[in-house]
């Protein structure tokens, strides 16, 4: 048991720091401009998909450090060409064209490099085990992976709490036209957070493409998830999004693990039931089988219970 | 320096300026006065950007109007609104710091000086700016302006609603600040601290100024005071 319980919670802290790097993009941009990005889980996908093919010609590494900045370019050049002058038609306009977006990136990538699922790989030298614990092993890309996220969280803070830009850009999350009259050019601003929001994305799709898949339904398959994330823990909120990661990641993991029924945990409560009545199915139902819809479970209660989400601030 | 020339503003369909016509020269302090909802505060809003101009903004000879207000801060113009905008999650601090545009040049303005100015702001420097009382996020908001070295400061009621002592306080910032050689244009519904910190002063009425005078001329205009500026 305690074997269990160690490896899902450091499964889950993994997943849940990808997912952060993913959330953290699409918390800030929405913060800025005030529009749910559905093309965010996209650049994802772009960055996955980049990098594999780097890694075809100059190896895992070089792809490492290129393909999210031809991905945070990319999100710039949305922002700058695109997204900014739908602005003027308001928020509907905006996502409207960020789910088109998402719709196109999709079928370019599948028009580019096919249907099927790329042989992208962690490179040789992280292909081994870093530690056997109770006959398990814990893989080294993994911990490459959590280094990765706890990096790039603790850049994002520093740069976001200690930096004269990061400053600029609280400023101009909360009051964009007093930061333009004190002489900040808030547009490239904007401009630069969309493209390190969207720098971000294709990181976290490099390093997650060899361990969770390189296919055109990755950015769906995560998609969803960094949207109840962004919910979950408030939109607009950095901090939420940590938290909400973190959670999200874990009760993923750990529902994955923990092999117990509906009818287990009654029996716990000295219920039984009866294997042949009519309720029968939801009384088998396992924890791995229902833990993809957990997520979404959690958002409805949220959405229920706090629809500000954990550390979200109820518009005045 | 400043010289606007048959402005016009709306807000949707309503005509707010409707031909503003006035100067400010290099060194002088300018007050614009006139009742509520004549358009003075719209004037510096149009003048900064933030409401789009119709006709004619000169700042140092070169025509701004329609420019971005980040170009037109980094002309050389401050604003300091009427809100007292500040930004509340951040510190007194880092208001102070955001007001700075360059961080190589050296300005007339450092935040020693605003702390000897103000020993409140320096006592509270690590504090939020969204706890501060209404006189200390006037004088933020003024400090944080002149932080980015302006050459013309544009000011709106930078007294409303303040306590007696904080109003002396600003009126001598005022003068502080035009003692640096900054030119000043204020918007000010207390006619006493205009009549005297102001070299002219312009009165608006329906959207355009009406008249143009210096202190002492306005004081022996009884006329013009009862039609425009008395309630």
């Amino acid at each position: 048991m305690f074997e269990l319980i160690f490896f899902s919670l450091l499964n889950g802290i993994v997943t849940g720091l990808l997912l952060f790097m993913l959330a953290s993009g699409l918390t800030l941009i929405f913060s800025m401009m005030g529009v749910l990005n559905f093309a965010h889980a996209s650049f994802y996908m772009l960055g996955a998909y980049v990098a594999y093919t780097i890694s075809l010609y100059l190896g895992f590494w070089v792809g490492l450090i290129v393909a999210p900045l031809v991905v945070g370019v990319l999100g710039a050049v949305v922002e700058r060409y695109g997204l900014r002058h739908v602005h003027r038609w308001g928020h509907v306009a905006e996502l409207i064209f960020t789910f088109g977006l998402a719709f196109l990136i999709e079928e370019i990538v599948q028009f580019i490099w096919g249907k099927d699922t790329k042989a992208y790989h962690e490179p040789e030298i992280l292909q081994f085990p870093l530690f056997t614990f109770f006959g398990q092993n814990f893989p080294a890309y993994k911990a490459f992976m959590l280094l990765i996220s706890i990096g790039i969280f603790i850049a994002l803070l520093l740069v976001l709490t200690r930096s004269r830009i990061g400053l600029i850009i609280q400023a101009a999350i909360t009051r964009p036209n007093m930061t333009a009259m004190l002489g900040h050019n808030v547009p490239l601003v904007f401009m630069g957070v969309f493209g390190m929001g969207c720098a971000l994305a294709g990181l976290a799709g490099v390093i997650a493409g060899p361990a969770l898949g390189t296919f055109p339904g990755m950015a769906v398959v995560l998609g969803s998830i960094v949207f109840v994330i962004v919910v979950v823990g408030g939109l607009g909120s950095l901090g939420g999004a940590f938290i909400a990661s973190l959670l999200i990641g874990l009760l993923q993991t750990f529902a994955i693990a923990l092999d117990y029924s509906v009818s287990d945990i009654l029996v716990a409560f000295n219920i039984t039931t009866d294997a042949e009545s009519a309720f029968r199915d939801l009384w088998t139902l396992s924890l791995p089988q229902i833990a993809p819809i957990l997520p979404y479970l959690l958002l409805v209660l949220i959405l229920i219970f706090r629809p500000t989400g954990l550390f979200g601030k109820r518009e005045s | 320096m400043l010289k606007v020339k048959d402005l016009n503003a709306y807000y949707g369909k309503s005509h707010i300026l409707q031909g503003v016509n006035f100067n400010v020269n290099e060194g002088e302090i300018v007050s614009l006065l006139g009742r509520n909802g004549v358009g003075r505060s719209t004037t510096i809003k149009t003048i900064m950007g933030e409401v789009p101009p119709h006709g004619s903004i000169e700042f140092r000879g070169e025509e701004i109007a329609g420019m971005k207000e980040h170009e037109i801060a980094n002309r050389g113009l401050g604003y300091v609104p009427e809100n007292r905008d500040v930004f509340a999650g951040l510190t007194v601090r880092q208001n102070l710091i955001l007001g700075i545009k360059d961080m190589k040049k050296e300005g007339r303005w450092k935040m020693e000086d605003m702390f000897d100015m103000f020993p409140n702001l320096k006592q509270r420097a690590d504090v939020d700016a969204g706890v501060l009382s209404g006189g200390e996020q006037q004088m933020l908001t003024m400090c944080r302006t002149l932080m980015g070295d302006p050459d013309l400061v544009m000011i709106d009621e930078p007294t409303e609603g303040l306590a007696p002592k904080i109003v002396t306080q600003v009126a001598e910032l005022l003068s502080e600040i035009a003692r640096r050689g900054v030119s000043i244009l204020l918007v000010e519904q207390k006619l006493a601290i205009a009549l005297k910190i102001s070299h002219r002063l312009y009165v608006m009425g329906h959207g355009h100024m009406v008249y143009e005078g210096t202190p002492d001329e306005l004081k022996e205009n009884e006329q013009v005071r009862k039609e425009w500026l008395e309630v």
